[in-house]
């Protein structure tokens, strides 16, 4: 399921004790829809990712969005990818890539070793849905 | 525990990190006063080219250097300082003998032999000269204790016709100690020439090149507490002799003309262009400090950490000591029930404990175990029996938090 973005800004900036902000991202990663192990294929796997982490893109050109499936088998990672979703998901790609990622994670007010661009393995992630983002727009 | 007191107030990065454990000593060292205060003293007192002043500070900068040959000469007891070679590291070290040495054997009848455990730097070097020069590479099995299959090894041995064997001194992951003069002595006894690979093992081990008898030893400054972007290669001084050169330049040459170009004996033969003089000086400080540390009971205190470490997680509830082999150094390996590595490193960071995690560099060895890889805490000779109960402590914090 999709999670509202304001809910997760609030939830994340409520809780002050980091231990608590990482359960809720644990929780986050539980919600993620992910990508069951029989497509987990090696094509899908991003590199550069210091976990595993696999991606598949859908482009509708009708609707002009791009539909993402993303997972990781760490747990904490996937948490990070169920915020990404939330921010990435069902967008243009024009929208995608107008999106300011880096600032919106420095405010959300994660944990500042927690920030996917301070290379948690993410950043390669990230940079990979940039560039599907930039093949359809025109 | 052993008298010896570990000297952290020698490291000024761990007094100013702090509470930092630091706990990725295999990755790479701090670096103690002396070994800093060298480099600056040498860059504000002795700096010149070496090897071509007529002046005084390049007369300075120049014995310094050759001191420097001469302290790892000490260092690894090798016979004369001309057999040790100025490198960038050990990555480097091994390419320049799998690059200089290894064509003059290897032919598509040959053979050379590396194990499932090496580190990529003892593997992919390997892996390209043979496609060169059409030999085989074939890998000793590692038992699933993080033992070298000693077995397996005598039967390649028997069924081929091996050239070289490169194998690492000490695991990067499982923090085995190889047999290395059994099996140099097996490998000998059938013609083969041996390379170790003492990255991990410089900064542990007492390492006595006559003594084990090997062809070649790499290692690398910045393990054992020395400057990054240094190394070092220990050559029998008759293989180095038959090497050509491997990358031309300054320093290396004798005379050049059109025609034909002369070189320079070893060591200079392999040391083409200005080289890191400081690394060197800086390494020579580094060893000196070690060999302090040593005198005062170093390796008897680095032995009952690691027991001390590995008795301590083991008390953790699903938690499994990858490589268990008796004779261990430094490197501290494990996986717990339930968790991914990379999750438990981003806790133990997110509480000041500074380990690694993931393949380390060695994903033939993760495959042979299959495992996705693992947590790695090592261990240095300024870490306490305190760093060991923190990383207990955040481990047990880190394992409730994912286990919710």
């Amino acid at each position: 399921m999709l999670h509202d973005l304001e809910e997760i800004q609030e939830s994340i900036q409520f809780l002050s004790d980091w231990e608590d902000k990482y359960s809720y991202i644990l929780e986050l990663g539980d919600s993620l829809p992910g990508i069951p192990e029989s497509d987990r294929r090696p094509e899908y796997l991003v590199e550069g990712c210091q976990s595993n982490v696999w991606l598949l893109t859908d482009y509708d050109s009708r609707e002009d969005t791009l539909s993402l499936q993303m997972d990781s088998d760490a747990h904490i990672v996937r948490g990070l990818i169920a915020i990404l979703l939330t921010v990435y998901s069902e967008r243009s790609p024009q929208e995608i890539l107008s999106f300011g990622i880096t600032d919106f994670f420095d405010e959300l007010d994660l944990l500042k070793h927690l920030s996917p661009i301070r290379g948690n393995g993410l950043r390669a992630l990230i940079q990979k849905i940039r560039s599907v983002a930039s093949q359809y727009h025109s | 525990m052993s008298t010896f007191v570990p000297p952290k107030h020698d490291f000024p990065l761990l007094v100013n990190r702090e509470p930092i454990v630091y706990l990725d000593n295999a990755a790479t060292t701090q670096k103690p006063e002396v070994v800093i205060n060298a480099l600056v003293g040498y860059y504000a007192q002795n700096n010149a080219n070496v090897h071509r002043g007529v002046h005084q500070i390049s007369d300075e900068a120049t014995g310094m250097f050759e001191d420097a040959r001469k302290t790892v000469a000490n260092f690894l007891n090798a016979s004369t300082p001309d057999q040790i070679l100025f490198t960038r590291g050990t990555t480097e070290s091994l390419n320049l003998v799998a690059y200089t040495y290894a064509p003059l054997v290897l032919n598509d009848k040959r053979t050379v032999l590396i194990t499932e455990m090496e580190h990529h730097s003892n593997f992919v070097p390997w892996q390209l000269i043979c496609e060169c020069m059409g030999a085989k590479l074939l890998a000793v099995k590692v038992n699933s204790d993080g033992t070298l299959n000693l077995d397996h090894f005598r039967e390649l041995l028997r069924s081929q016709r091996v050239a070289i064997v490169s194998i690492t001194h000490v695991s990067n992951v499982l923090g085995t100690i190889n047999p290395v003069r059994e099996i140099i002595d097996l490998a000998h006894e059938n013609d083969a020439k041996v390379v170790i690979d003492g990255a991990q093992a410089a900064a542990h081990l007492n390492i006595n090149v006559q003594d084990l008898d090997c062809d070649f030893y790499a290692f690398s400054s910045h393990k054992m507490y020395g400057p990054t972007g240094f190394g070092v290669l220990y050559g029998r001084a008759e293989l180095l002799h038959e090497m050509g050169p491997w990358q031309g330049g300054g320093e290396m040459i004798k005379h050049v003309s059109l025609e034909k170009t002369t070189f320079q004996d070893p060591p200079h033969k392999f040391e083409a262009g200005t080289p890191d003089i400081s690394g060197a000086v800086g390494l020579a400080a580094a060893i000196e400090y070690l060999a302090q540390q040593q005198s005062q009971g170093l390796d008897e205190y680095e032995r009952h950490l690691l027991s001390y470490a590995t008795e301590s997680l083991l008390e953790i509830d699903g938690l499994r000591v990858i490589g268990t082999a008796s004779e261990k150094s430094g490197a501290l390996s494990f996986l717990v029930d339930g968790t991914h590595p990379h999750d438990l490193g981003t806790l133990l960071n997110e509480q000041q404990v500074a380990v690694r995690t993931g393949h380390h560099c060695a994903i033939p060895l993760m495959e042979a175990l299959g495992i996705p890889g693992t947590v790695r805490a090592s261990f240095g000779l300024y870490n306490l029996k305190k760093d060991v109960d923190r990383l207990y402590e955040a481990l047990k914090t880190a394992i409730r938090i994912l286990r919710k």
